[in-house]
């Protein structure tokens, strides 16, 4: 059998695609920003609280770390709506997505803080900060700049893992893919065209997080060939 | 409507054998590709090291979603139908290569440059270094991330439900369907993913602790 790829029928749908584009872009971005600060606040309050907080805390990152997304999602979307908490696919989405990702933001940060030397704690509450500001201005952010690398390939799965939202039908890329697949029946051209777009933006996000690194953190400026996780999501 | 009984956990526990005979496929072939990958990364040759690192880049930066459609519908092409647990098998293998690949370059460049040259001043030969000095080395500094990937993975078989292969998200998803209570199924589901996930990922952090002791002399 004779077999030729056709693009136009996928290109005439193109606006449906960068809409797809663009909410992908919108999700991962709020979920990123929101999913950091929860996560932030996660690691003040179980360094600053007692052996409840961090037992609850602890627990909140297990629970999240070791379920598949796709079932937080299914979850949140099907599940909330029984306890009288309606909300769009949309709004589940980034509700996953950013509890998610402040779960493995939180251990990653944890981490970062662990490795802050115990000197710069007494040297900071020697100077009479109290513990919330030793934590403020003196641990979190050189515990930020040692992950950093971490951090970012995590913010970079939490892009791939938001084509996972397609499930309920959220028209980001991947639930557009599929909406221009049943219009054009080209399925293999519409996924070819949507997964280079997720390479782009990946790509794209990559070399924002290494820049950002370099301006926020001095990070050295690496090559973004050596920017390969060694971790995976789901 | 029916309810949300023995049988239907039955048949939940049932699929989520197949998650972990999926997880089992994907990690076999995966290895083997990654293995490949990770040696090819730090070949002499840079051509070799240049494909490996951007195969790496190209498939870390896709999502997984993405690798199965391509393999379901690029496989199709050929005008046949495609079973979905070898589209599944297939995507999943792929995925796990590229990231098994970079957490074993990872562990092979863990073992000290001195080890290296010692062997080579042995007269050992490349493949001679690799199978008697270094890799058994990688192997003990590879296991704590290899086992944590394992955790990733198991979850990630959820996804492969969007091609109607019955694991344990889509058993989770039927069942739903059926009594309509999506807490307690999804909450099983979820349970049963955990209960898989959590000791892998206890394990993993044992395995860094006891290794990491032999490792500090």
């Amino acid at each position: 059998m004779e077999f030729s790829l056709h693009f136009a029928s996928v290109f005439a749908e193109s606006d449906l695609i960068i809409r797809g584009i663009l909410l992908t872009i919108g999700l991962s971005f709020s979920a990123i920003l929101l999913g950091s600060g929860l996560a932030i606040l996660l690691v003040a309050s179980r360094n600053l609280g007692n052996t409840f907080v961090r037992v609850c805390v602890d627990a909140y990152v297990e629970l999240l770390r070791n379920t598949p997304f796709l079932i937080q999602l299914f979850m949140i979307f099907f599940g909330l709506p029984l306890l009288g908490v309606r909300m769009s696919g949309t709004q589940a989405a980034l509700l996953a997505m950013t509890l998610n990702l402040s779960a493995y933001a939180t251990e990653i940060i944890r981490a970062g803080v662990d490795s802050i030397h115990k000197s710069q704690i007494e040297a900071g509450l020697s100077l009479a900060l109290s513990r919330t500001q030793v934590f403020r201005y003196v641990v979190l952010k050189p515990a930020i700049a040692k992950v950093w690398p971490s951090l970012s390939s995590q913010f970079v799965l939490m892009l791939l893992a938001s084509s996972i939202c397609s499930f309920i039908s959220v028209p980001e890329l991947s639930g557009a893919a599929a909406i221009v697949e049943q219009r054009t029946f080209r399925s293999f051209e519409t996924y070819i065209v949507v997964t280079l777009s997720y390479l782009a933006l990946a790509l794209v996000l990559k070399l924002i997080l290494i820049w950002l690194g370099h301006r926020l953190f001095h990070r050295k400026v690496v090559s973004i060939l050596s920017t390969a996780s060694k971790e995976g999501i789901a | 409507m029916s309810t949300f009984g023995w049988p239907e956990f039955l048949f939940l526990l049932r699929s989520a054998g197949w998650s972990i005979v999926l997880t089992v496929i994907a990690l076999a072939f995966g290895a083997v590709g990654g293995g490949a990958f990770a040696i090819m990364r730090l070949a002499n040759n840079a051509v070799l090291r240049t494909i490996a690192a951007i195969y790496i880049l190209v498939i870390q930066s896709i999502p997984v979603l993405m690798i199965l459609f391509m393999a379901y519908y690029g496989l199709s092409i050929a005008g046949v139908e495609i079973p979905p647990l070898l589209a599944a098998s297939v995507s999943l293998s792929i995925y796990v290569s590229a990231y098994l690949a970079e957490i074993w370059r990872g562990s092979i460049q863990a073992v000290p440059p001195q080890q290296w040259e010692a062997s080579a001043s042995l007269a050992l030969t490349r493949p001679q270094q690799y199978r008697y000095i270094i890799l058994p080395q990688a192997l003990r500094i590879s296991l704590p991330p290899t086992v944590g990937f394992l955790v990733q993975l198991v979850k990630n078989t959820s996804i492969v439900s969007v091609v109607g292969f019955v694991e344990l998200s889509r058993a989770g998803q039927l069942v739903n369907n059926a009594t309509f209570r999506p807490f307690e199924v999804f909450m099983v589901v979820a349970a049963i993913y955990f209960a898989i996930c959590f000791p892998l990922s206890r394990l993993s952090r044992y395995l860094e602790r006891v290794l990491h002791v032999g490792r500090s002399h």
